[in-house]
């Protein structure tokens, strides 16, 4: 049973996505709930494996037919698409929600040319010529910043530069205006000069179209300036969510504050690491008891045991500021303002 | 850069560069095998030890005389120098040899491979009398195994883990297990002797002689060949399609609203078959050159055949013409299969 | 020695017909000569196991039909003058008439000569050594002309004097006074080829170097068979062979199919021992011999010409089905199965340590590979049954049940001066199974009185020319047993043993006589049998000659070798020439 039609343009509750296998079930996906207004921006954030890549192909509906067992709401635009049939979420599919992938060259299928995929996908969701289809690619081609669009759209994704790939695969995913688009990892194979290019033009289109926009990246940089929200994910399950400003100015959770410590900066040499975050990402069958995070946890032995026992909720902090995390509040606050803050300032 | 890449499509020259360059290493290559074929028949014996009149004595009478022998000696020129005798095997191809046959010289003309030890009848017409049969068997299986071998590893790769999936697999491990010879002699036994729908053994004929007859009697050489190929084939279909539908462009056409018929057949199923089409290619290329064991078991009279008889019987010009022949063949089916490759991946170079 | 269809032979199994019941009944080739022609009523589902070995099984005398051969090899050549497959001297009587050939009747009478080409047998001269035969008038070629006795001539001349037809015997150019003759190819004046007369166009005139009593037996080889100069292309000769018999050439795809139609230029009244039943005869060569089998059972070809019989997998399926067994025959064949034990070689010089072996060989074991009773009978002659003089004889019981004399074999032993047994080797053609089991039998049954055999493999290639057959070879890695085997050219027994047991015969290589057997009166009794003119005297010496060998404990016979040839109920007038153990092909017809 679904509750009512939510406000907010993009709306998922309680989103659960778990794979059964033969070691057992993957639980990918845990409880995710968040909203996003047309025309913002929500950065997810997290290490490979958090759930951040599943949740948007859940989003897509390409978990349809598959093994994955879904449940909880995904409410698009005032339709529920968890319980809608496949072919529907289909046909929403590429027109009312798109996404940009990263790795353009396995991303893009390497028999077509550049041109032949942009039109495939427009001629899906518009009855139109192949001429005419053509000549929208073209436009598109130039609109992302091709040149030469005209000469280029005959050409095979292998004879594009990286930095052109990924363009193409924007102007293939934007090809239909979709109302929502999610960007995966959509900078993560450019080299940093062509990555800001890239950034900007998805903003600059995000606000042509008036398009409510997810960008998932594991590089905390990246959503820095162009998200209006960020939710940070760890374990399949979201450990911060807030505002670009209380993520990067008042963030609560040790595992976002180790994200931080992670930024590339143009100061540091980039392999150098302030708050190394220790260990590796959980086994999302076997989670570790408690909170999720605590065998990697500096402060774990602040929580008086409660890490390994309870699982934490996510609870509010203040004005929309949502943090999971044993730690109170005042401890959390007293190390970030007085441990990890003053660290990332002296270097 | 933009523009500066040359367009993905060879282009005419390319190609006719690329064919040129191809068939002058092919020739080369003919050569070698020519040689090493010759030196396996001609020379090993010799270092072994035997005897020019060792050598004739296989092809004359038991009871030949000395004189008979020597005789065989003199005709087959198995006293020559072996350079000399393959310099005379090499220009007949070029340019014919007369053979003494009794009172007359016949004439071989070119390409003169020779005549054939054992009974005496030129090589190259009998090659090109057997080819037909050769043809009409590869070709004809080739269509059915891989219209029915793709057809299944599609259908076992996007059911993985059915029954059905499970039983055509099971079917394709036997196909792949069984001897051709068991499967052909078993389908013999039921189809044509049991239950009387086929004509039995050795009932091909020429498709210009009687189109129904060559049909009816092809049907089970042809399922029995394809069947082993079908097999193979499913296997490779199923794994290059599971591989397939995991790549990213799957997940891509799938993003953009596509039907999954159509992701299916215009984009995994293109991608699959590339790497298949490249051992079609060959296996077919292989095949024309002689199906010898289905050959020999439902007693078609092709090019395999023909081989295996040679093979036997010591048969050498025989042999060294259905090797050059295959050779070629094989040699063709690259050719083509390198070009199709650079028509239909674009990745792919013509250099 | 005549050649079998050895790929056909190594392809018996063994194992499929071990414990078989014997298949008695007609050991020793009957003398029933009862003939088909007299039979009435539907013999087709009354026929038994065995029934077209002594009468003619579905006798019938309708024409018509198409009667398919299938044949798993390929023949060395369709030309009468250049085959040496036993079949083939069969099959080729269809379109090639001999001045001698057979009787058409089962059992012992169908050893016996009748004139073909001739109007009698040869007349032979005072001294033995010219032999004259006189041609039937009006037998005629199938396009029309008429056969002349410069065609016989010719005949023998291109067959045994040439190098280019390489692949049948040469007895002509052995026997005949004929010079240093060239052949008709390098010498084309006829004229000069000596070892021949012509005196008018029926009368051909041979000139031997010595006396041959048994030339009919010669004239009976198709290589007798008329050829006219004209029409000869040599090797290809086999592409359009002109007839004389009652079918001709249609077509003959070499090594692939021949086709033969009725040739209206044979007259009957010329001819006593051919029939000329079918329309047509078709032959398939190269079939796969299993499938071939099948095709038989299935009544979809009515002969598998090779006549060395069903494969393992169609034996099986005939022993366990008592109704297809009764649609098979089980002949001797020509040939015997044998260890030659080398006279030369220690300990075997001593004819104590052969006879030793003799005793202590489990000829039932030996006999096994063949097939069993079915394969062969155990032998204890160096003659087989269906040799013209064979007579049964055993100089070496080895027990009732045949599984060795134990005492014996250990008194003889004794009497060699090794009563403990000895090292020695046994040489086999390592590519035939069968052979090698028999070595294994062997090997098995002489360890019970301590003889400890190693079985030596060499090729079949050239056992002959470099191995068993070449006595340096032989002496040199100590080859105390050869296992080999024998068919005769012609079955009497100078045909059956002159090669293998005459002491002037042993040659240095490509020897046949691999035992070095050189007893002066074996050598004797040959040369006296082969002068005698009086068949029943000389067939007399030919067991002496059998018996003399037997005590020279050389010749071991394992099996007088038999087949399980098939008869389709679609086969009519079938019976089993002794000549050459398979059916009489210018009988048979099919039914429609």
């Amino acid at each position: 049973m679904t509750s009512p039609a939510p406000e907010a343009f993009l709306e998922l509750r309680d989103l659960r996505i778990h794979f059964p296998t033969e070691d057992g079930l993957v639980k990918s996906v845990d409880g995710l709930s968040y909203k996003l207004e047309r025309g913002k921006t929500l950065g997810i954030v997290g290490e490979s494996g958090s759930g951040k890549s599943v949740t948007s192909l859940g989003i897509l509906g390409l978990h349809k037919g598959g093994r994955a067992k879904i449940s909880g709401e995904i409410w698009l635009d005032g339709e529920e698409l968890v319980g809608a049939s496949a072919d529907h979420v289909r046909t929403l599919r590429g027109k009312k929600m798109a996404m940009i992938f990263q790795d353009p060259l396995s991303a893009m299928h390497p028999y077509y040319s550049v041109g032949a995929q942009i039109v495939e996908a427009y001629r899906i969701h518009h009855k139109v010529s192949k001429a005419v289809a053509r000549k929208h690619a073209i436009d598109m081609l130039g609109r992302v910043g091709i040149p030469q669009p005209d000469r280029r759209v005959d050409d095979f994704p292998h004879q594009f530069s990286g930095g052109m790939r990924q363009r193409a695969m924007i102007a293939m995913a934007l090809s239909c205006d979709p109302e929502l688009l999610i960007a995966d990892e959509p900078t993560t194979a450019l080299d940093v000069t062509v990555q800001a290019q890239i950034l900007d033009l998805m903003t600059d289109l995000q606000r042509e179209f008036n398009s409510a926009l997810i960008i998932i990246t594991h590089d905390l940089g990246v959503v820095a300036e162009l998200s209006d929200d960020i939710l940070v994910m760890y374990g399949g399950k979201c450990v911060e969510y807030g505002s670009a400003e209380d993520i990067f100015y008042r963030p609560e959770h040790p595992y976002t504050w180790g994200l931080l410590g992670s930024m590339p900066r143009l100061d540091r040499e980039p392999t150098e690491r302030l708050l190394p975050i220790k260990g590796t990402p959980p086994s999302l069958i076997n989670v570790p008891s408690g909170c999720a995070f605590n065998p990697r946890c500096v402060y774990a032995d602040r929580t008086e045991g409660k890490s390994t026992s309870q699982v934490p909720e996510l609870l509010e902090t203040e004005g929309g500021h949502l943090v999971r995390c044993h730690l109170p509040r005042t401890e959390r606050r007293s190390i970030w303002d007085n441990e990890i803050k003053p660290m990332m300032e002296s270097t | 850069m933009p523009g500066s890449d040359p367009p993905g499509h060879p282009g005419r020259t390319i190609v006719v560069a690329f064919i040129v360059r191809r068939v002058i290493a092919a020739v080369l290559m003919l050569a070698v095998v020519s040689m090493a074929t010759f030196a396996i028949f001609f020379l090993i014996p010799r270092a072994l030890g035997q005897t020019p009149e060792g050598m004739a004595s296989r092809y004359v009478g038991r009871d030949a005389t000395p004189e008979a022998i020597q005789g065989a000696v003199k005709r087959l020129h198995l006293d020559d120098p072996l350079i000399v005798q393959y310099g005379r095997f090499a220009k007949g191809i070029v340019a014919g040899e007369d053979y003494s046959l009794g009172p007359k010289k016949a004439e071989c003309p070119a390409p003169c491979f020779g005549f054939s030890f054992n009974n005496n009848q030129p090589v190259w017409p009998t090659l090109v009398d057997r080819l037909p049969a050769t043809l009409s068997l590869a070709l004809g299986a080739a269509v059915l195994w891989l219209v029915t071998g793709v057809s299944i590893g599609v259908v076992s790769a996007l059911k993985r883990g059915s029954v059905l999936d499970r039983a055509a697999m099971t079917v394709a491990l036997a196909g792949v297990s069984l001897p051709i010879y068991f499967t052909g002699l078993v389908s013999l036994s039921v189809f044509a002797y049991t239950l009387g729908i086929f004509p039995g053994g050795g009932s091909y004929t020429p498709i210009t002689e009687n189109p129904v007859m060559w049909f009816q009697a092809l049907v089970l050489p042809w399922i029995t060949l394809a069947f082993l190929y079908a097999a193979l084939y499913a296997r490779l279909t199923r794994a290059g399609m599971l591989e397939t539908m995991g790549e990213d462009y799957i997940r891509t056409a799938r993003a953009k609203g596509l039907k999954e018929s159509t992701v299916v057949t215009k984009h995994a199923l293109r991608a699959t078959l590339t790497p298949i089409l490249t051992i079609f290619g060959l296996d077919l290329g292989l095949l024309l050159g002689g199906a010898v064991l289905t050959e020999s078991t439902f007693s078609i009279q092709g090019v395999g055949k023909l081989v295996i008889d040679a093979i036997r019987g010591n048969d050498l010009p025989v042999v060294l013409g259905v090797t050059l022949f295959a050779a070629f063949f094989i040699v063709l089916a690259n050719l083509i299969v390198d070009i199709l490759y650079a028509v239909v991946d674009p990745r792919v170079r013509l250099s | 020695m005549r050649k079998t269809n050895a790929l056909a032979l190594a392809a018996l199994g063994t194992v499929l017909t071990m414990g078989l019941a014997a298949c008695g009944g007609t050991a020793g080739g009957g003398g029933n000569t009862s003939s088909g022609n007299n039979a009435t009523g539907d013999a087709a589902s009354a026929a038994k196991h065995n029934d077209a070995y002594t009468k003619v099984v579905n006798p019938s005398d309708a024409k018509g039909g198409t009667l398919k051969y299938a044949l798993s090899d390929e023949p060395d050549s369709m030309d009468p003058g250049n085959t040496y497959y036993a079949w083939n001297w069969n099959f080729s009587r269809l379109y090639s008439r001999p001045l001698m050939t057979y009787t058409a009747q089962p059992g012992e009478a169908g050893l016996k000569l009748v004139p073909d080409l001739a109007e009698a047998p040869g007349e032979v001269s005072a001294d033995g050594k010219t032999w004259t035969y006189k041609l039937k008038k009006g037998i005629k070629y199938d396009d029309g002309t008429e056969v002349k006795a410069a065609d016989v001539k010719y005949a023998i001349a291109r067959s045994n004097f040439t190098d280019e037809l390489t692949d049948g015997p040469k007895y002509f150019a052995q026997y005949l006074d004929s010079g240093d003759y060239k052949g008709p190819y390098k010498d084309k004046d006829l004229n000069n080829f000596k070892g021949v007369e012509t005196p008018d166009d029926y009368t051909v005139v041979f000139k031997l170097k010595a006396p041959f009593s048994e030339f009919d037996f010669l004239a009976a080889n198709p290589q007798s068979a008329p050829v006219p100069q004209a029409k000869d292309t040599g090797v290809d000769y086999e592409k359009a062979v002109v007839s004389t018999g009652p079918y001709k050439f249609e077509s003959h795809e070499v090594g692939k199919q021949l086709n033969l139609v009725r040739n209206t230029n044979w007259d009957p009244a010329t001819d006593s021992v051919r029939k000329q039943l079918p329309d047509r005869i078709e032959v398939q060569f190269k079939q796969n011999a299993e499938d071939i089998d099948n095709r038989l059972i299935a009544g979809q070809i009515q002969v598998d010409l090779a006549g060395t019989g069903l494969q393992s997998a169609g034996r099986a399926k005939i022993v366990n089905d008592a109704k297809l067994k009764d649609s098979t025959d089980n002949p001797f064949t020509p040939f015997n199965r044998y260890a030659m034990i080398s006279t030369k070689v220690k300990p075997f010089d001593n004819i104590d340590c052969r006879k030793a072996v003799q005793y202590a060989t489990d000829k039932v074991a030996t006999q096994a590979p063949w097939g069993g009773p079915l394969g062969g009978e155990i032998g204890t002659t160096a003659m087989t049954p269906t040799t013209v003089g064979y007579k049964a004889f055993d100089l070496y019981p080895n027990g009732a049940d045949h599984k060795g004399d134990l005492a014996k074999a250990k008194e003889a032993l004794a009497a060699c001066g090794q009563p403990n047994g000895f090292e020695a080797n046994v040489a086999v053609r390592g590519d035939r199974t069968k052979e090698v089991q028999v070595a294994e039998a062997l090997q098995a049954s002489l360890d019970r009185v301590g003889i400890k055999l190693t079985i030596k493999k060499y090729p079949s290639g050239d056992w002959s020319a470099q191995y068993a057959g070449k006595p340096d070879f032989v002496h040199k890695n100590n080859l105390g047993i050869m296992i080999a085997g024998w068919g005769a050219d012609w079955p009497s027994g100078f045909g059956f043993l002159s090669q293998i047991v005459d002491g002037r015969f042993i040659k240095a290589s490509g020897n046949y006589n691999m035992m070095e057997l050189n007893d002066p009166s074996v050598n004797e009794l040959l040369d006296k049998g082969i002068q005698t003119t009086d068949a029943t005297a000389r067939n007399e010496i030919w067991a002496q000659v059998d018996q003399k060998v037997m005590e020279s404990a050389a010749f071991m016979p394992f099996v007088y070798e038999k087949t399980l040839i098939f008869r389709p109920s679609n086969l009519t007038n079938v019976y089993v020439h002794p000549a050459w153990g398979m059916y009489d092909y210018t009988w048979l017809g099919v039914k429609q």
